[in-house]
């Protein structure tokens, strides 16, 4: 995927998110119905430790269950772009699926911006960039509504 | 179940000594030899806690330690369990003690560590989760302490003082503790001018990682009689339980929970089963402990923990911390050693150390933190990848 700047746009690891305009977590479906995430990494469930995983993707919206930030630069492997913005770290519970999936939160939006409980949905971001391309994660960004209005970016 | 005997428990000072950790395992080894009055020569199982830091020797550190103190024939065993370690090798010793394959066996678990955040080796590993939640979220240790953190605020009204009041209460054990690496006295105040690592948890709230190690001789009830130690501290109970589907609270290293849409959670979340598990073993419960040592990973964690051993009714941690009852002094004193706050986390150490602390409470030995009359200990911590952990010893 290429956009108008020229810049390529590359999912950072394969498989964990869809591309394109309104992307989606590509998580799993156990036989006996619950989810995971990511699809190849989740547990099973008891009931059928050796059940079948379909891909399925995921709600793009949900709700803050907890967050925070790193106000000092994570370690390797995370790459750090200088000069380094804490990065802000939401959980977010998926109302239909019934869990829980940890993500950034977009730029622009600080801590003091977050609530518990407030809805987000799932866009994807710049985890690190090269000379030609941009590396991308999945990332959280707060719905914009009369509460938040005029927070983050 | 039936009952082991600790007969004797020795550690070596936490710090940032940069020593090899074999040094420190060996030390704590003699020690608690010379503590059980045991001849190295009579041990007839070593059961070592892995350190995944410290190369080759250090995945083997059960042959480790018995080569340093010269190899007697004796059978071995290493287990890793991330934090969990230390249990994991005080359970594969019980297990060797209670089959009648040997009557005494020591446990050892030593580290030397880097400075910073723990992290995963180098290397590609996308299939890691360990490894992707550093790459792709940036989501350290402390990203997980801070997000039960807040929750705690969220559902129960927790403010950053009560976290601070957490790390203060434990250092005013710590000074106590000639182990412990930072045997220093801060107030509410220190903590709030300590920089914030992942909001609302600061600089001294978040456990240092550490050089340590400690190290128990256990054995066989009939071994200590045959030693003439009647009254022995006693491994009543032990949990290195896993977690029951769903598992619906996300915690390390994992990029989301268990999905609760086609079975409910169960009743006991993963944490409060690590101690229900290990009443259930010892016949006790939360009423019957006098004293605790738990992973104070984070300051606001070990309110968690309160709840989860049954001290406390869940969301009511704060209050029991506000009236001084988990002081020494108070009704039920957590972390009388200082905890990880006052030591910094010595991974496969760790949790032997949480034992050794408990077996000095028990017997009486604990100086200027004694906690009075202590006759039931229990421990409990958590190793990433679903380690529960937790040993309830008694008199």
């Amino acid at each position: 995927m290429t956009t108008t700047t020229g810049r390529a746009r590359v999912p950072a690891v394969e498989g964990f998110f869809t591309m394109g305009d309104k992307p989606q977590l590509i998580g799993g479906r156990l036989e006996t119905g619950g989810y995971c995430f990511p699809l190849h990494l989740g547990g099973s469930d008891p009931r059928s430790p050796a059940g079948s995983v379909d891909e399925v993707l995921l709600s793009r919206r949900g709700r803050i269950w907890s967050f925070t930030n790193s106000a000092y630069p994570p370690p390797p492997p995370f790459i750090i772009t200088e000069p380094y913005v804490p990065v802000v770290v939401a959980a977010v519970e998926l109302e239909m699926e019934r869990m829980v999936v940890l993500g950034q939160v977009t730029p622009g939006w600080t801590v003091d911006d977050l609530e518990v409980g407030m809805e987000v949905e799932l866009e994807l971001g710049v985890l690190y960039a090269d000379d030609e391309t941009d590396h991308l994660t999945w990332q959280w960004r707060p719905v914009i509504t009369e509460e938040t209005f005029g927070k983050g970016t | 179940m039936e009952e082991i005997a600790v007969l004797g428990v020795g550690m070596h000072p936490w710090g940032k000594w940069g020593r090899n950790f074999t040094e420190y395992g060996v030390h704590a080894a003699r020690a608690a030899l010379a503590d059980a009055d045991v001849d190295w020569n009579d041990v007839g199982f070593v059961s070592g806690a892995i350190t995944v830091r410290c190369g080759y020797p250090g995945y083997v550190s059960g042959s480790t330690f018995a080569r340093a103190l010269g190899f007697n024939g004796a059978q071995v065993a290493s287990s890793y369990a991330a934090c969990a370690s230390g249990v994991t090798a005080l359970s594969v010793a019980r297990g060797q003690i209670l089959s009648g394959a040997c009557d005494v066996a020591v446990v050892v678990g030593a580290d030397t560590t880097p400075k910073g955040f723990l992290a995963p080796t180098s290397g590609d590993r996308p299939d890691d989760t360990d490894w992707l939640r550093f790459h792709m979220v940036g989501a350290t240790n402390p990203v997980y302490f801070a997000l039960h953190a807040r929750r705690r605020m969220a559902l129960y009204g927790a403010t950053p003082d009560d976290f601070a009041m957490v790390k203060a209460k434990n250092s005013r054990h710590g000074v106590h503790n000639p182990n412990a690496r930072y045997p220093k006295e801060y107030d509410v105040d220190d903590v709030a001018n300590s920089p914030v690592v992942s909001d609302p948890l600061r600089l001294l709230e978040i456990c240092a990682t550490s050089d340590g190690g400690a190290a128990l001789v256990v054995c066989s009830m009939d071994y200590a009689r045959s030693k003439g130690v009647t009254d022995p501290v006693r491994v009543a109970g032990l949990s290195t339980v896993t977690p029951t589907y769903p598992d619906t609270v996300i915690d390390l290293p994992y990029l989301a929970t268990d999905s609760a849409a086609a079975v409910e959670p169960p009743v006991l979340g993963f944490k409060d089963s690590i101690g229900a598990q290990v009443y259930a073993e010892a016949g006790m419960g939360p009423a019957d402990v006098d004293v605790a040592e738990v992973y104070d990973l984070s300051s606001a964690l070990e309110l968690d923990w309160y709840e989860q051993l049954g001290l406390c009714p869940e969301g009511e941690a704060e209050a029991l911390l506000r009236a001084g009852e988990t002081s020494i002094g108070g009704r039920i004193p957590v972390n009388p050693s200082g905890g990880l706050g006052a030591f910094g986390e010595a991974v496969p150490a760790q949790a032997i150390a949480q034992v050794c602390e408990l077996t000095w409470q028990l017997r009486g030995q604990a100086g200027g933190r004694q906690v009075d009359g202590a006759r039931v200990g229990v421990s409990a911590n958590q190793g990433l990848f679903g380690h529960g952990s937790s040993v309830l010893v008694r008199r």
